[in-house]
């Protein structure tokens, strides 16, 4: 009578120490950790070995060497007697430039198709789809290489440019346009183009409250619109039209002056936006598809236009839906510009390889690239969790 | 009392009438999806415009202009250029893709062991087809042949050096060959592997969580040239000296290192939308881990995220024409080769090679696609309203 | 869990495709049963692969004689196509034994990148092309000022062409690509005025230009280009056999030995030429280079002498048809001079 008493009353009853979850799950952990530390160390007693023996030096003090050769297509101030470290900056450059004009255009593309990818006319919707389909489907490395050789293909030699409005030129060597010479007082422009942002946002604000507690509207666009163009032209004028022109012109290989735009940045620029394009159009349709179909009918109840309802209705309720999948395509695009390598575009991993080559520093170069694109990567995908959660829906 | 008159009661159905004409047919058609209003007119417009520019100029290059046999570049090549065509010809030069044909499919794979190729291209072909149909059954047996008993009976044949077959080092691999491999390792490989680090992931224990969000953050962060190019010419640093590898195997591991963190993220996708009363339901019958994962989680998970699976596979598939900047030369890399070819240089040939490339590889990708949408529709069972 | 399952898989790769470690190349090499060899991607006379896929040219016959010089047969090579930012990478990491590959020696390759040279199996000078139908009046590379210039990543070529246009304050626009096919084909498609490489190259080039003879070569050398092969640092008995190897051919040229007289050589009483052969009574020459005696007769046997390679593969019997020059052996004018073997 009284045996029983004990068990019950007795904590549960003993579980051997192997099958305790907890212990168990320590005991993995332990494992796993334990297993990867010795991996890391056998690596790199490795690795050291190996470099001991190959004669390697290692460090980072290569980075303050002269780098001796030459890049073509640099944003800063570089010649063969800059440093490697400078090489590695001008190459970082070149990434973040096609990066972010990449970005822009395919975004712009993108929506675009995205939208006629909706379209009611068949014409219209047949021809995205076939731009999504033919895109989506074919390696980025391919499609970088058919922009170069079309592109080179196609355009004649610079001693038979094509001729552009406003003394631009095309030809195989690139896009050539006049450059800016600003004069004295150029300043001031700059000046009132920030001043005329500047009054723009208050005007903005001012109108926004406005509207909250009176109802009545102000054309804020247009008043925003003249601001920012107004008060530069404005400066410009007054301080006596402070701009001239350098037009390039031909010398005996190519086109000297202005500004060149080499067909490697083309080639790569297009294929890159072209290419990401096609999964932005998706990702646009299938957030604007994503929109119930009662928040149009809504809109169209309460008369607004087709335009309308798509502008203030339709798609910041999609964006809610695209952002997340938009902010990895916009990754993607960064981290495929290291293609670049492919058509001689100098961009970090190209003028990298250079460096290692040169330097023998391969550990070194490899983890500068890591480092970098990893940053880039986490850098983007703050700003655009920043953004998606101003854009996320507030619930109460 | 009142009566209604009814003086006319009908009997039968008045015969349906036709619609009306400006409602169906060619004409109502064109306006209704063409012409509905002043500015789809105007896209149409626009849209034929388009279409004009680019289609009959595509045609009469591929097709009408183009030069689809000779033994040389003469035949692609201008009269200036040292060739026969007239100034100014512009033709795809389908004769070079015709004399390399075999190059851009093996590569250098010697020609009388070509068979074995062949054979392990029906075989897998044979494997796959009953797999992918719906209809035929014991799909179980099917997957363990494929990605347990092909791929050792592959290894072999292609590589030989047993059961009497000559060893055919991996260098001679060229070409679509190489491709595929590279597809359908990283294919078999980063699923498996997906799978775990997606576990791992929302695992509770912490070191475990640590290690597979790292590993996945870093690979996603990363382009793959990097880690291609780690894997082909670092890998051998790590190690012990004088370890080497098969140049192709390392980049195999590449590559299906860098697919699996992607199909980590997108199967963590799937295990995130299941209803956390699944988890409770083969907790409370009392499975494990494992059996709850196989039986109740992944199932409904991976039916969940096909679509973003397959996408996966189509990435890794184009990823793999990233192994000719590591000097390998799958099926890009073999075209890419022969522009150097001398007898064949004419400034037709770049551009007829990618576009052959080009076509290949969409014809996989777009089959992939097509395949994932029948899949898509014959699994939902009835989730979407 | 998981990560077992990985360290299984990892160590049962490691078990099925790793060589043992060791640090002698030799045994390595041995133990492999064929030399691992980089080579260029593809330059006609030096190494490109035929039709059929064969590798052929001056860099790969070199790395046939050293296989043929250990295992007695010339096909016991195997050849890694390397680009020029790749090939030193591949060669400290062991993915290749020898790296034959046009390679220019340089001080700097020898001691920081940690590796040796063998010795300098093909003279070189870095020159120009230009497309003398395009651009008529040019005859001189000091006329270059403000051209754009192809040129490949990671070359001596490339820092050569820099100090060079800087020397001369000429300004230029560099295209650099990294394969050398792709410098190639944007040359021939006319994305640069100029083409700079070593001069063997250039020629090499001109033949697969759609037009070749629309083009010139500039007559300046701008540098000096001792292309040889090259071993990692740290393994003397590695260095000492592809270095005499070399010396072997060298030699077999200046003696008269050749591909076809070999059989009759093999009987000569000539001291230098039994020396060469192994054929000296108690001959320790070959053995104690760690191969057999008769290495040089092996190498000869199946690749032929230096002189023969050079001929079949960018002299007088080959395409490019270039001229010993400099190349030539040092009883004839040139700077080929082998080692006395004794």
């Amino acid at each position: 009578m009284a045996t029983p008493q004990s068990t019950v009353e007795g904590a549960a009853p003993r579980v051997p120490l192997f099958y305790d979850p907890r212990v168990r799950g320590i005991a993995y952990q332990v494992l796993v950790f334990a297993g990867l530390v010795a991996l890391i160390y056998w690596i790199i007693g490795n690795t050291s070995a190996n470099l001991q023996r190959a004669n390697i030096a290692s460090g980072f003090d290569f980075l303050q060497g002269r780098a001796g050769f030459d890049i073509g297509d640099s944003l800063v101030e570089y010649s063969s007697d800059s440093t490697y470290g400078r090489a590695l900056f001008v190459g970082f450059l070149n990434t973040l430039r096609v990066a972010i004009i990449g970005i822009l255009t395919a975004t712009i593309i993108g929506f675009i198709i995205g939208i006629g990818r909706l379209s009611k006319n068949w014409l219209i919707n047949r021809i995205c789809l076939v731009y999504v389909e033919v895109f989506r489907n074919i390696p980025p490395l391919l499609v970088i290489f058919f922009w170069y050789f079309g592109v080179l293909s196609v355009l004649p030699s610079p001693r038979e440019s094509i001729d552009l409005p406003l003394g631009s030129y095309l030809n195989s060597r690139g896009l050539y346009f006049p450059r800016f010479l600003w004069g004295e007082g150029a300043w001031l422009v700059l000046l009132g183009l920030v001043l005329g942002l500047v009054f723009a946002f208050f005007v903005r604000r001012w109108a926004h409250k406005r509207q909250m507690t009176t109802g009545e509207q102000f054309p804020v666009f247009w008043t925003s619109a003249g601001l920012i163009v107004g008060l530069p032209l404005l400066a410009f004028i007054v301080t006596g039209l402070p701009l001239s022109f350098e037009f390039p012109a031909l010398s005996t290989f190519n086109l000297q002056g202005g500004i060149q735009v080499r067909p490697e940045f083309l080639a790569l620029y297009l294929a890159l936006s072209f290419y990401t394009a096609a999964f932005i159009a998706e990702i646009v349709r299938a957030g604007v598809l994503g929109v119930s179909h009662g928040q149009s009918e809504a809109a169209q109840a309460l008369g607004l236009r087709s335009g309308q309802s798509m502008r203030l209705v339709i798609i910041p309720q999609a964006l809610r839906i695209i952002i997340p999948p938009l902010t990895s395509q916009y990754l993607n695009l960064t981290k495929n510009s290291s293609l670049a390598v492919a058509i001689g575009y100098p961009d970090l991993v190209a003028t990298g390889g250079t460096t290692l080559n040169q330097t023998g520093q391969a550990i070194e170069v490899v983890a500068i690239w890591l480092v970098v694109y990893l940053g880039l990567s986490l850098g983007t995908a703050a700003l655009m969790n920043w953004y998606n959660a101003r854009m996320a829906l507030v619930e109460r | 009392m009142q009566e209604h008159d009814l003086s006319f009661v009908r009997a039968e159905m008045v015969a349906n009438q036709a619609p009306p004409v400006s409602d169906h047919g060619p004409v109502s058609w064109l306006r209704k999806n063409l012409f509905a209003n002043f500015t789809d007119t105007i896209f149409t417009i626009f849209g034929i415009a388009l279409i004009v520019m680019i289609v009959p100029p595509l045609i009469q290059w591929a097709f009408i202009d183009a030069q689809w046999n000779g033994s040389d570049r003469s035949v692609c090549a201008t009269v200036v250029q040292g060739g026969v065509r007239p100034e100014g010809w512009s033709g795809a030069c389908w004769a070079f893709v015709d004399a390399k044909f075999q190059q851009f499919m093996f590569g250098r794979y010697p020609m009388d062991e070509r068979w074995r190729v062949y054979l392990t291209g029906f075989l897998f072909v044979g494997l796959l087809v009953p797999l992918l149909v719906p209809s035929v059954p014991r799909k179980g047996l099917n997957a363990i042949l494929l990605f347990v008993v092909f791929p050792i009976i592959g290894f072999f044949l292609l590589t030989g050096g047993a059961f009497g077959l000559r060893p055919v080092p991996t260098p001679l691999w060229g070409g679509l060959l190489v491709t595929l491999v590279l597809a359908y390792v990283g294919i078999a490989v980063s699923f498996p592997l997906g799978i775990l680090l997606a576990l791992g992931r929302r695992s509770q224990m912490p070191v475990v969580k640590l290690v597979c969000v790292v590993f996945i953050e870093t690979i996603r962060g990363v382009p793959l040239i990097t880690i291609l190019f780690m894997a082909s010419v670092m890998l051998p640093l790590f190690l012990p000296p004088g370890t080497t590898f098969d140049k192709l195997l390392r980049a195999l591991v590449g590559v299906a290192l860098f697919a699996s963190a992607y199909m980590a993220e997108v199967i963590r996708g799937g295990l995130q939308a299941i209803p956390k009363g699944q988890y409770e339901g083969a907790d409370a019958l009392g499975l494990s881990f494992w059996k709850k994962m196989n039986l109740i989680v992944l199932p409904q998970a991976i039916k969940l995220v096909i679509p973003g699976i397959v996408n996966t596979f189509i990435g890794l598939f184009k990823d793999t024409s990233l192994v000719y900047i590591i000097g390998m030369f799958d099926l890009l890399g073999a075209v890419r080769q022969n522009f150097a070819d001398a007898n064949w240089a004419s400034p037709q040939t770049p551009i007829t090679g990618l576009v052959f490339a080009g076509f290949v590889f969409w014809l996989f990708c777009f089959g992939m696609s097509r395949y994932s949408i029948f899949m898509e529709r014959r699994l939902d069972t009835g989730h979407k309203r | 869990m998981k990560n077992f399952v990985k360290a299984l898989l990892g160590s049962a790769a490691v078990a099925m495709f790793a060589v043992p470690a060791s640090a002698a190349t030799l045994d390595d090499v041995k133990a492999k049963g064929h030399v691992q060899c980089g080579v260029n991607t593809g330059l006609i006379g030096f190494s490109a692969p035929d039709d059929q896929g064969n590798w052929k040219g001056l860099d790969v016959d070199f790395c046939r004689a050293v296989a043929a010089a250990i295992f007695d047969d010339p096909e016991a090579v195997q050849f890694t196509p390397l680009s020029a930012k790749d090939r030193f990478t591949a060669l400290q990491s062991g993915e290749v034994d020898v790296l034959s590959r046009n390679t220019t020696w340089t001080i700097s390759r020898d001691t920081a990148l940690g590796l040796n040279f063998a010795g300098v199996t093909y003279y070189d000078g870095q020159g120009f092309m230009i497309n003398a139908k395009k651009l008529q009046g040019i005859n001189s590379a000091l006329q270059l000022s403000g051209a754009a210039v192809c040129v490949q990543a990671g070359t001596t070529t490339e820092l050569n062409l820099a100090d060079y246009f800087k020397a001369n304050n000429m300004e230029y626009s560099p295209v650099v690509f990294e394969k050398f096919e792709e410098v190639n084909a944007a040359y021939d498609a006319g994305r640069c005025d100029v083409y700079t490489t070593d001069q063997s190259g250039l020629y090499a080039v001109r033949l697969n230009l759609t037009n070749p003879d629309d083009h010139i070569v500039l007559p300046e050398i701008i540098s000096k280009e001792p292309l040889g092969p090259v071993v990692r640092h740290g393994d003397d008995q590695w260095l000492d056999i592809v270095k005499w190897v070399y010396y072997a051919l060298v030699n077999a040229e200046e003696l008269g030995v050749s591909q076809a007289n070999l059989e009759e050589k093999m009987n000569s009483d000539n001291p230098e030429v039994r020396r060469l052969l192994g054929t000296e009574d108690g001959s320790k020459l070959g053995t104690d280079l760690g191969l057999t005696n008769d290495f040089a007769v092996r190498a000869i046997k199946h690749v032929g002498n230096y002189g023969e390679i050079f001929e079949r593969n960018v002299g007088a019997d080959s395409p490019l048809k270039i001229s010993r020059g400099i190349n030539a052996l040092w009883t004839k004018g040139g700077l080929q001079y082998g080692m006395p073997i004794r």
